[in-house]
C-alpha cells in the first residue's frame, strides 16, 4: 500500500469541521445516458490517505470498526438462507453496508500501526478483537435477526450522528457516509419488528421472544471506559445516547404490541477482548482462507 | 391465523433515473405490502445509483391488452401512412411548419 498517493474524492485530509452539506447530492456528474457510481467516500480513499491517527484513535476506531467487521460475518450468513429472495437482497445490502463501514474504520485505525485493513481483519486473534457481544450473537430466526438489528441500527445512528462533529476529520467522514446507510437499517429494522410484533400469533411470539434473547447485551454497547475518557472530543461517549436510544425505540415495541423485556444484563468485555464462545467460530470461518493462502487475491 | 398465504403478493416496480423524465418499468418482485415494497424495489433496483424515484403497482392493478389480439390492436394501424405528418406534401406559401 502506498502512502505516497492523494485520495482522488471524498479525501478525509479535510479541516477538522468538514463541510457535509453536499454529501447528499454525490450524483453531480451524473449524465443522462450513463449511470455512475457516484461520489462518496470510499474505504480505498481512507487506506491511500496519509492521515495517522493517535493511538487512542485508533484504538476507538478499532472498536467501531470491529463492531461492524463481526456484524457483517454474521449478516452476510443470510445470503440465500433468507425467508424470501427480496429479503435475502435487503440483508445482503446490509451486510455489504457495514462492512464498508468496518473497512474503512480499520483501514483508519490501521495507519497507526502501519498495517492494512486486511491485516487486522483476519491476523488478529480472539482476544485482540473490540466488538461488543450483541455483535457476535448468533442469528437466530428471522426474528432475532431483526431484533439484533433494530438494536444495533438504532444505537449507531445515534453514535454517527454525534460522531459528524468529531474533532477528528476521518472520524466524521466516515460517519457522515456511514449515517445514510445506517438510517435505511433502522428503517428496514423497525418495518419488520412492527409487521412481525403486530402480525400472526407465531410471529408476535418469535419476536418477543428475539427481544429477551438479545436484550441482555443492549447495556454494553453504552459502557464508557478509560478509552472513551481518553478520546474525549473525537469519540462519542457512548453513556451519553441511552436515553435517546430508549425513547426510539419504546414507542416501536409499543407500535409492534411488544413489551420491553425486563431481563438482567450480560456482562460484557468485548472491549477488553474477553468474547463470548461464538467469536472464535465466526473468526475461524472469516479468516481460515487468508491464512491459509496468505497474500491470495481473488 | 388458521390459514396462511405463503407467498406474497406481486408488485411492478417503475424507476425514474436521476435525469428522466419519466418511470420506467424495471421489473417485478414479492412484498407483503406496499410500504415493504418500495423497499423491496429499493434494494433491488436502485443499488447501483440508478434511481432518485419509486413507484410500486400491485401487478393485479395493472389491466394488459391480449397478446392474441395483437392483430386487432396493433396490426391493423399498419399502412395507414396518412396518419402520419410525412405523408402529406407541405402547401405551397407555408413557411413554418
Amino acid at each position: 500500500m502506498s502512502h505516497e498517493t492523494h485520495a482522488t474524492h471524498g479525501a478525509p485530509s479535510a479541516p477538522a469541521h468538514p463541510d457535509h452539506s453536499l454529501d447528499s447530492f454525490g450524483d453531480a456528474a451524473a449524465s443522462a445516458t450513463r449511470v455512475t457510481p457516484g461520489n462518496a467516500l470510499r474505504p480505498e480513499d481512507i487506506a491511500l490517505a496519509k492521515d495517522v491517527p493517535s493511538e487512542e484513535i485508533a484504538q476507538y476506531a478499532l472498536r467501531l470498526g470491529d463492531d461492524s467487521l463481526i456484524l457483517a460475518q454474521r449478516l452476510s450468513h443470510w445470503i440465500s438462507r433468507a425467508p424470501e429472495l427480496e429479503e435475502d437482497v435487503a440483508l445482503g445490502n446490509i451486510a455489504l453496508d457495514v462492512l464498508g463501514h468496518a473497512r474503512s474504520f480499520l483501514s483508519y485505525a490501521g495507519h497507526a500501526w502501519g498495517k492494512t485493513e486486511d491485516d487486522l481483519a483476519y491476523w488478529r486473534e480472539e482476544e485482540e478483537f473490540r466488538s461488543a457481544w450483541l455483535f457476535e450473537q448468533p442469528n437466530g430466526d428471522f426474528a432475532v435477526t431483526i431484533a439484533r438489528q433494530l438494536v444495533v441500527s438504532a444505537y449507531q445512528y445515534l453514535l454517527y450522528a454525534r460522531l459528524l462533529g468529531s474533532t477528528d476529520a476521518t472520524l466524521a467522514a466516515i460517519a457522515a457516509k456511514a449515517l445514510k446507510e445506517v438510517d435505511y437499517h433502522r428503517d428496514h429494522a423497525i418495518q419488520w419488528t412492527l409487521r412481525l410484533g403486530d402480525g400472526t400469533e407465531e410471529s408476535h411470539r418469535r419476536m418477543q421472544d428475539a427481544l429477551e434473547l438479545v436484550w441482555p447485551y443492549v447495556g454494553e454497547l453504552f459502557q464508557d471506559d478509560a478509552l472513551i475518557d481518553a478520546v474525549g472530543a473525537a469519540g462519542v461517549r457512548p453513556s451519553g445516547l441511552r436515553e435517546e436510544f430508549d425513547a426510539g425505540i419504546a414507542p416501536v415495541l409499543e407500535e409492534a404490541t411488544l413489551t420491553l423485556p425486563a431481563v438482567p444484563a450480560a456482562s460484557g468485555g468485548g472491549r477488553r477482548g474477553e468474547h463470548t464462545e461464538h467469536l472464535g467460530y465466526i473468526l475461524a470461518e472469516m479468516q481460515v482462507l487468508a491464512r491459509k493462502h496468505p497474500g491470495a487475491t481473488w | 391465523m388458521s390459514e396462511q398465504t405463503n407467498i406474497w403478493p406481486l408488485w411492478e416496480v417503475f424507476v425514474r433515473s436521476s435525469r428522466g423524465l419519466s418511470h420506467v418499468h424495471a421489473g417485478s418482485l414479492h412484498a407483503p405490502d406496499a410500504a415493504m415494497a418500495l423497499r423491496n424495489a429499493r434494494d433491488l433496483y436502485t443499488r447501483r445509483n440508478e434511481g432518485v424515484s419509486i413507484w410500486v403497482v400491485p401487478s393485479d392493478a395493472i389491466s394488459s391488452s391480449d397478446p392474441d389480439s395483437k392483430g386487432a390492436y396493433f396490426e391493423s394501424p399498419q399502412g395507414k401512412d396518412y396518419r402520419h405528418a410525412t405523408y402529406y406534401t407541405k402547401s405551397e406559401g407555408v413557411k413554418h411548419l
